[in-house]
């Protein structure tokens, strides 16, 4: 039995409301069983640790030994918010290669009546358990509406393929996880080169102009390859894409709409699952006219300006698929 | 060396004072920084997506930090603008822990109060405080006290998102609390008296 | 055990070795108490010096030799690895058999290891009362002499390989050059021009080729690999494998004819690093030595599907033979010299410069062949479409070397590489050249003038190791163009610069089966995989096992003139050994009593020399002590202790260990 721990985040129960739903949707017909860690706390996102180090890690590591406490032979601690899964697993792998920081992390939760051993947790994200552990054959049968006709830009945003403590994404610029999962939808899936900018993070909140920057990037490229729709799986991401995107656009005199979901919505619209129940409708900038097109017979739409090359031929491409996939090249190229 | 230099300042043979700039970054940053490994190549500075907006780019900052140039390091905008994607950290040639330095750079500029734009310090230390209080955070109080003190201006123009957001539950009015804030109040007031290099 | 023996003379000399082992331990303490305390093991005289190694040092102990009549001599000084020969030599001199002196290390065993002074000391006394009572045992050896094959092998036809094997057979002896590809010349006959003279590759390089491919002395076996060595220096039975070419060589006159009617075009991904075609019967190049062709039996369409034969039809002398096999032959060699070269680090593993994924990112050594006049585009630099040629070049040095996400070190070359290629770019197309840069290495003769002369031509420097390389346009005027996103650290701002083509100056690496070579011939690689010189200042083309040397990039990244140098410093070591004509071997092997011995054979399979033998007849296990290199493997495998290694008698073993621990009590008193 798929059975995990789930650390949702603050995220999960406010502005990335739809990706709890279409998860919880999904999660069933997955054969995904979810257990919220019980009581848990906010993980400070990129905020705490700037002010004061100690604390902040003994904000994280508060979930870590409670999660420890409750692990009762469950596979991992699964967190779909990237900036809550790189803050667990950065306190994880720090506390063991820094002993000193350890030592000083248990003392404080000692005074909470809490301890927790580095290497306990297994952390994983959201999108590593489905690929990996689900499987994309599991994935694929479960597809009853294909999303044929829909361009979709996979967008992973930063914290995910990076830092990459425990070699569990096939790379960290251009990783090929997101793109197939939404193949496996039957989406066209376009091969988008910003699939891992950033989206700006708490820019958006400490330094607009910077954030619109970053975000009108996403756009124009979006827009050049003539995507319906972003899919994401971050819910920083998708609320600075999303709920910014006017701002953005205000600032520099553009006119994007360019819908951004959740990629487990996605999913669960291929599943069959209605539109409703994922969460759809709570977007600012609306997926309705994309959504338009799924199940019905899209005429041949133009293509971006993008064309094969003719002439001298291209080196084969090095498979970058599958679990350890960077492993895997290490190993190739010994 | 970072691991005999964190030896040795816990065994108390060296103290925090006599330590370098450099070396004193180093050992308060969470991970096995690297930070003297640095051999100014540049691959973080042209990684940064933020890098136009910076007052000095990280490898200049580094190289600041190298000659001791304390003020200006901590008066620099660029810990601040720092929005943690990595991509210099995973580029390095030196392994570096470029993002972690950052984090650490800001907690030093709080503490000397050497930040010249207030806006990211306080928005850090508001955030904190809900944190504190509720165990969760708390955006919509997070968003009003924030842009009221920082962005007046820019409330109108957001109107329309605010609403929206709030209309379709993506905010909500009321901070949630954890049941367990005691315990998480201990653990956080403890952790405070502990420093890293010390 | 020693109180039957007539008494030996011992004489014990412990070295201060400046302050390196004096520093750690009281020598003057160790030599007055092996006087005083070991007297009844033997021990007549005791001296302390402060180095023994140096000729004064050597001298006492000469004079002590032959005025005391010294039988045995002890030194308590470094590793043996160092010295043993220099005091072994010095007693020669003086009249005594060079194997009864024994070497204590006292440095690299105690003073290296140890703080403390007091413990030092003891542990010192100890590792001398030891080999006091050990070399008690040692009996009188004589060394072992074998005549050398005269014979060479040359492992690689690159320059170095090429070079190795022509000084050699210069000097009249017989060398085998074997080549994995189907002909020699290696990397270098890939480039166009090489740094800094310009010099065109193949025209410098094609002459010796030539003169290997036809010098008397010299068996070229091409599109062969080595399979197994076996033996010792001066005595090695190498086998080889010969692959099938399917073509008979003796009746090819290298017309061409079969590689023109040849209908299978395939993508030839060595040579032309995979930028241009060849077919499937094919000379890697039109400079072959030797020039008989190939067949690619897995593209071949007679061998996939049993058609065509082309090939065969329109050869006017019959030498196309389908049925060829794969021929194995045995060589006997004295000596070998490995010149097996480097791989280039693949760059499809730096994603962030884009090359496999962005059409217009080239490696080094797919430029190489661009800007080769006999290569796919004939000289041409053009984008890979073949027809546009670029405006605007960036080249980026650095990739895959100095980097601890892919290789430590830095490449030597790529320096060098990168400006002659911009000087190549500035001279066929005009274009606007960037260079990227984290510090310009250009260390050797010619090649700092090398570096103005690019920068005359106006090429732009920028430091700065590049972020990433990318399609993905932010504004207008970025479109349709490869960005090359930097940050110039000398003006200290982050630029975007847009190019037409980006070109990788790739690391090198070592070959991807270096492992797998060493160990068939016996030595090791280093932790990046080159292989381990024997000193990595003094002694550079050696290896530790005797009669395998080692030249070129095998041993590390290096320029062509460094590769030369080599290879002929690996043929003046050959040489060397050669015209001593005899090997000298160690007297330390093992022997079987043959009354002990059981016929259990367990030790049979152990040997990695393959030096025994079973003994049918008798039942009996016997040791060829010419091949015996005394590792003393089987003497510890024997459960009846029926072998034994002269040098490392049990008897001496266990006198030793009685010895280190018989005086312990006494010596930390």
């Amino acid at each position: 039995m798929n059975e995990y721990l789930l650390y949702p985040g603050c995220s999960m129960e406010s502005s990335a409301r739809a990706y709890m739903e279409s998860l919880l949707a999904i999660a069933e017909p997955l054969g995904l069983n979810l257990k919220e860690i019980t009581d848990w706390n906010c993980c400070g996102a990129t905020e705490y640790v700037g002010i004061n180090l100690i604390p902040a890690y003994s904000l994280i590591a508060r979930n870590l030994a409670l999660a420890a406490q409750q692990k009762n032979g469950m596979k991992a601690v699964v967190a779909p918010c990237s900036a809550c899964y790189l803050n667990l697993a950065k306190a994880d792998h720090y506390m063991a290669v820094r002993p000193m920081l350890g030592d000083k992390v248990n003392d404080a939760l000692a005074a909470g009546g809490l301890h927790y051993d580095p290497g306990t947790l297994n952390i994983r994200h959201l999108l590593d358990v489905i690929i990996n552990d689900i499987g994309l054959d599991t994935v694929k049968s479960k597809v009853t509406h294909p999303l044929h006709g829909l361009r979709v830009a996979p967008y992973l945003g930063c914290m995910v393929p990076r830092p990459d403590y425990q070699n569990r994404w096939s790379d960290h610029e251009h990783p090929t996880e997101l793109d197939d999962v939404l193949k496996a939808l039957g989406a066209d899936v376009i091969d988008f080169p910003m699939k891992t900018s950033c989206c700006g993070g708490h820019m958006t909140q400490i330094g607009p102009e910077t954030a619109f920057e970053l975000i009108r990037r996403l756009m124009y490229e979006a827009d050049q390859y003539k995507a319906d729709i972003m899919a994401t799986v971050c819910p920083m991401c998708q609320l600075n894409l999303d709920a910014y995107q006017g701002e953005a656009n205000r600032f520099f005199g553009t006119n994007y709409k360019m819908p951004i979901v959740f990629f487990t919505q996605l999913m669960g619209l291929a599943f069959g699952i209605p539109a409703e129940k994922l969460g759809f409708g709570l977007e600012l900038v609306s997926a309705r006219t994309a959504l338009k097109q799924i199940g019905v017979e899209v005429p041949i739409k133009e293509e971006p300006k993008r064309r094969k090359v003719e002439g001298l031929p291209m080196p084969p491409r090095l498979l970058l698929k599958g679990n350890n996939g960077k492993k895997r090249i290490k190993e190739a190229a010994k | 060396m970072p691991q005999m230099t964190d030896e040795r300042v816990h065994a108390g043979l060296i103290h925090e004072e006599d330590l370098s700039l450099l070396n004193e970054v180093s050992i308060k940053t969470a991970g096995v920084s690297r930070l003297e490994m640095c051999i100014q190549c540049g691959s973080c500075g042209g990684s940064c997506p933020v890098a136009m907006d910076m007052d000095h780019t990280p490898r200049m900052l580094f190289a600041m930090l190298r000659a001791g140039m304390r003020d200006e390091v901590l008066r620099s905008n660029t810990p601040w603008m720092c929005v943690s994607c990595y991509h210099c950290v995973v580029r390095c040639p030196q392994d570096v822990l470029i993002a972690d330095v950052m984090y650490t750079l800001k907690g030093m500029a709080i503490k000397a109060k050497l930040y010249r734009d207030s806006t990211p310090p306080d928005f850090s230390q508001t955030f904190v405080g809900m944190v504190e209080n509720y165990g969760r955070s708390f955006e919509f109080g997070l968003a009003s006290r924030h842009y009221l003190t920082h962005f007046p201006l820019r409330l109108p123009g957001m109107a329309g998102m605010g609403l929206g957001l709030l209309t379709k539950k993506r905010m909500h009015v009321k901070p949630r609390r954890i049941k367990n804030i005691d315990q998480l109040s201990a653990i956080l007031e403890k952790a405070k008296t502990l420093e890293l290099a010390s | 055990m020693s109180e039957q023996k007539k008494q030996e003379r011992i004489g014990v000399y412990v070295c201060h070795c400046g302050s390196n082992i004096a520093g750690t331990v009281d020598v003057e303490d160790v030599a007055k108490w092996a006087a005083d305390k070991l007297k009844d093991q033997g021990v007549v005289i005791a001296r302390d010096y402060k180095f023994m190694c140096s000729s004064l040092g050597q001298e006492l102990i000469e004079k002590d030799i032959k005025e005391l009549g010294l039988t045995r001599v002890v030194v308590a000084a470094c590793s043996p690895h160092l010295h043993e020969k220099t005091f072994r030599t010095a007693a020669k001199n003086a009249g005594l058999n060079p194997y009864l002196v024994e070497l204590a290390s006292i440095r690299e065993q105690v003073s290296w290891v140890h703080a403390d002074k007091a413990v030092g000391t003891a542990k010192s006394k100890a590792v001398v009362s030891g080999t006091v009572s050990r070399v008690i045992e040692n009996v009188a050896l004589d060394e072992i002499r074998v005549p050398i094959n005269p014979n060479t092998l040359v492992v690689g036809g690159g320059i170095a390989g090429i070079q190795s094997a022509l000084e050699i057979a210069n000097a009249g002896f017989h060398v085998y050059l074997v080549e994995r590809e189907p002909s020699i010349g290696g990397h270098m006959a890939q480039f166009d021009k090489t740094f800094p003279t310009l010099d065109c590759a193949a025209c410098i390089l094609t002459p010796r080729m030539v003169e290997a491919g036809r010098h008397p002395n010299i068996t070229l076996l091409t599109y062969s690999d080595v399979v197994n060595v076996s033996g010792y220096v001066g005595n090695f039975t190498v086998t080889i494998k010969q692959k099938a070419r399917c073509v008979k060589t003796d009746l090819c006159t290298g017309c061409g004819i079969c590689q023109e009617k040849c209908p299978k075009k395939v993508i030839d991904d060595v040579y032309e690093a995979g930028l241009g075609y060849r077919k499937a019967v094919y000379t890697p190049f039109a400079q072959a030595v030797p020039n008989f062709p190939v067949m690619d039996k897995e593209n071949c369409t007679y061998f996939l599907k049993g058609t065509c034969k082309a090939c065969e039809k329109f050869c006017p002398t019959g030498a196309i033979d389908f049925t060829q096999q794969d021929e194995l032959m045995d060589i006997q060699v004295g000596n070998v010299v490995l010149a097996t070269g480097y791989d280039l680090f693949d760059a499809r593993r730096v994603s962030n410069y884009g090359y496999g994924r962005l059409a217009n990112v080239f490696t080094s050594i797919e430029f190489e062949r661009m800007s080769n006049a006999a290569g796919p585009t004939s000289g041409n630099i053009v984008l890979r479409d073949n027809k546009t040629l670029p405006k605007s070049v960036g080249i980026i040095h650095c990739v895959g070397s100095r980097d601890k996400n892919f290789n430590n070190y830095c490449s030597v070359i790529c320096c060098m590489q990168g400006l002659k290629f911009a000087h190549l770019v500035h001279e066929r197309t005009g274009a606007n050249v960037y260079n990227f840069y984290i510090d310009m290495r250009t260390a050797y003769k010619s090649y700092d003038e090398f570096y103005q002369r690019v920068l005359e031509e106006g090429t732009l420097f920028v430091r700065g190791k590049v972020a990433e390389v990318t399609d993905a346009a932010r504004m207008p005027g970025e479109e349709g163009k490869l960005i090359i996103q930097v940050e110039d650290t000398l003006a200290g701002k982050q630029r975007r610069i847009p190019v037409d083509m980006v070109i990788l100056s790739s690391g090198l690496e070592p070959r991807k089966d270096a492992k797998e070579v060493g160990k068939m011939f016996g030595i090791s690689c280093s932790t990046d995989g080159w292989f381990t010189e024997k000193h990595p200042k003094l002694d550079p083309v050696s290896t530790m096992t005797e009669g395998i040397h080692i030249a070129g990039c095998s041993t590390g990244p290096k320029d062509i003139p460094s590769s030369v140098a080599q290879g002929a410093a690996a043929s003046a070591r050959v040489l060397d050994k050669i015209l001593q004509r005899e090997v000298v071997l160690e007297p330390i092997k093992a022997s079987v009593n043959q009354e002990m011995c059981s016929g259990c054979r367990i030790c049979n399979g152990l040997c990695p020399f393959n030096a025994i033998t079973f003994i049918e007849d008798d039942m009996k296990t016997e040791i060829n002590p010419a091949l015996c290199q005394g590792c003393g493997t089987c003497v510890a495998a024997c459960p009846a202790g029926a072998i034994s290694g002269t040098g490392f008698s049990d008897t001496q073993i266990m006198a030793q260990i009685d010895g280190l621990l018989r005086n312990f009590e006494m010596a930390a008193a």
